[in-house]
């Protein structure tokens, strides 16, 4: 089994009309069993910009105190947010540092940049950047997610629509995936207001 | 065949571990105590190898103490066990530990807790959490019969099935065990669970 099954993780991210969803499942496992069920892999770094990490969980705890740390930095010294560009970009710098020992993650960044204009983007481990414009996927439930958002995505929805397509493609790819499931968690983020939302799948 | 578990109860938090120092096919002793009291309202109990563990939880244990004489004031669990974490992740592409933590604490504010810490430096917080080859029994065991907000005597009782469990279907079974408690008055020893006891030496 790879490293990067060791835990397990589904991610999405995916862009509505001036808003995006990011969503996750809740399994924290160890290779074949299941650890827990409330595990949390989608961080707020600011009120615009959300960072979900798959693969490994130490890899993304670490990782996640680091982004953290370097945010609250920047926030001193130029007095404002992050915009979510400039986020993914620092999350690929970080990332490519550690080439030849790389974090076993695949980082998925989701925000509202200049003028509230929705940014989804994915990176692999060490820190290669796919800019998307409508939705990315990342975890060992991967190519389900694929072909789910593939088939149910629509431009320009509005959050409420968003939540349900972004939910329906969730939890039906992760009940192909052993590794991942156990409910999800949804965040529906637009200007004024972030919709946070569990959700119950099959439990198993 | 390192068999620990816990479980977060009504203003308490129990943990038990299996009491036997093995070295490949041979049992050295019978009554090795792996729950270490970290300070008056935190136990840690570790499994893993013998070196490693005895090294790293007294590492942190001095820690956790050095704080407190710094600062006045002790470590919350949950800084303990972020501290704890950060120590393993730190040395994780170094020197790794081989030690499987559970980290059981009260607080005044917070109540009781229990947090999982793995060898690869995973943390999360767990209202019952097990490791080693007894985990397959004793996790089973728990997802039957735990609910929250147990009694003392119904969590005694769910550790003994839990034991017993473990006696029954696991090959190498560790025939005894320690259990200890923590609520607001202290970290204790609460109880041992016996089946072989350590013979003195035979006298003629």
């Amino acid at each position: 089994m790879s490293i990067f099954e060791y835990n397990g993780s589904a991610l999405i991210a995916m862009v509505g009309k001036n808003c995006f969803a990011i969503a996750s499942d809740r399994r924290l496992g160890v290779q074949l069993q299941t650890i827990a069920t409330d595990f949390q892999r989608i961080y707020k770094i600011h009120d615009k910009v959300f960072l979900g990490l798959s693969g490994l969980g130490t890899d993304a705890q670490t990782l996640y105190q680091r982004l953290v740390f370097r945010h609250k930095l920047y926030q001193l010294r130029e007095e404002r947010d992050m915009k979510p560009e400039t986020f993914a970009s620092l999350v690929s710098a970080l990332l490519y540092e550690k080439r030849f020992g790389p974090y076993f993650c695949q980082p998925v960044i989701a925000g509202l940049g200049d003028e509230d204009k929705p940014f989804i983007c994915t990176m692999d481990s060490i820190g290669a950047k796919e800019l998307a414009k409508d939705f990315v996927v990342a975890g060992t439930a991967s190519e389900s997610l694929y072909g789910a958002c593939e088939a149910m995505f629509r431009p320009d929805m509005e959050p409420e629509e968003l939540f349900e397509i972004v939910s329906q493609a969730l939890l039906s790819s992760v009940d192909r995936d052993c590794l991942s499931g156990w409910g999800g968690h949804v965040y529906v983020v637009t200007p004024t207001e972030v919709r946070e939302r569990i959700l119950k799948g099959r439990m198993d | 065949m390192e068999c620990v578990f816990g479980l977060v109860g009504n203003g308490f938090a129990i943990v038990a571990a299996d009491t036997s120092a093995v070295h490949s096919i041979l049992v050295h002793k019978s009554n090795e105590d792996k729950i270490m009291v970290l300070d008056s309202h935190k136990l840690i109990a570790a499994s893993g190898e013998p070196g490693d563990r005895v090294h790293f939880t007294e590492y942190i244990q001095k820690n956790v103490a050095l704080y407190q004489f710094r600062n006045g004031i002790p470590l919350t669990t949950a800084a303990a066990a972020n501290f704890t974490r950060g120590e393993l992740a730190t040395a994780l592409r170094k020197n790794p530990y081989s030690v499987n933590i559970l980290l059981a604490g009260y607080d005044k504010e917070t109540g009781p807790s229990l947090y999982y810490i793995d060898y690869i430096a995973t943390l999360h917080k767990v209202d019952k959490g097990a490791f080693g080859y007894g985990s397959y029994f004793s996790l089973s065991m728990m997802d039957r019969h735990f609910h929250s907000g147990m009694s003392l005597e119904e969590a005694v009782d769910l550790v003994d099935k839990c034991i017993i469990e473990i006696r029954t279907r696991l090959v190498v079974a560790p025939p005894n065990f320690v259990i200890k408690i923590v609520d607001k008055d202290g970290a204790r020893e609460y109880a041992w669970r016996e089946s072989i006891k350590d013979m003195s030496v035979i006298s003629s």
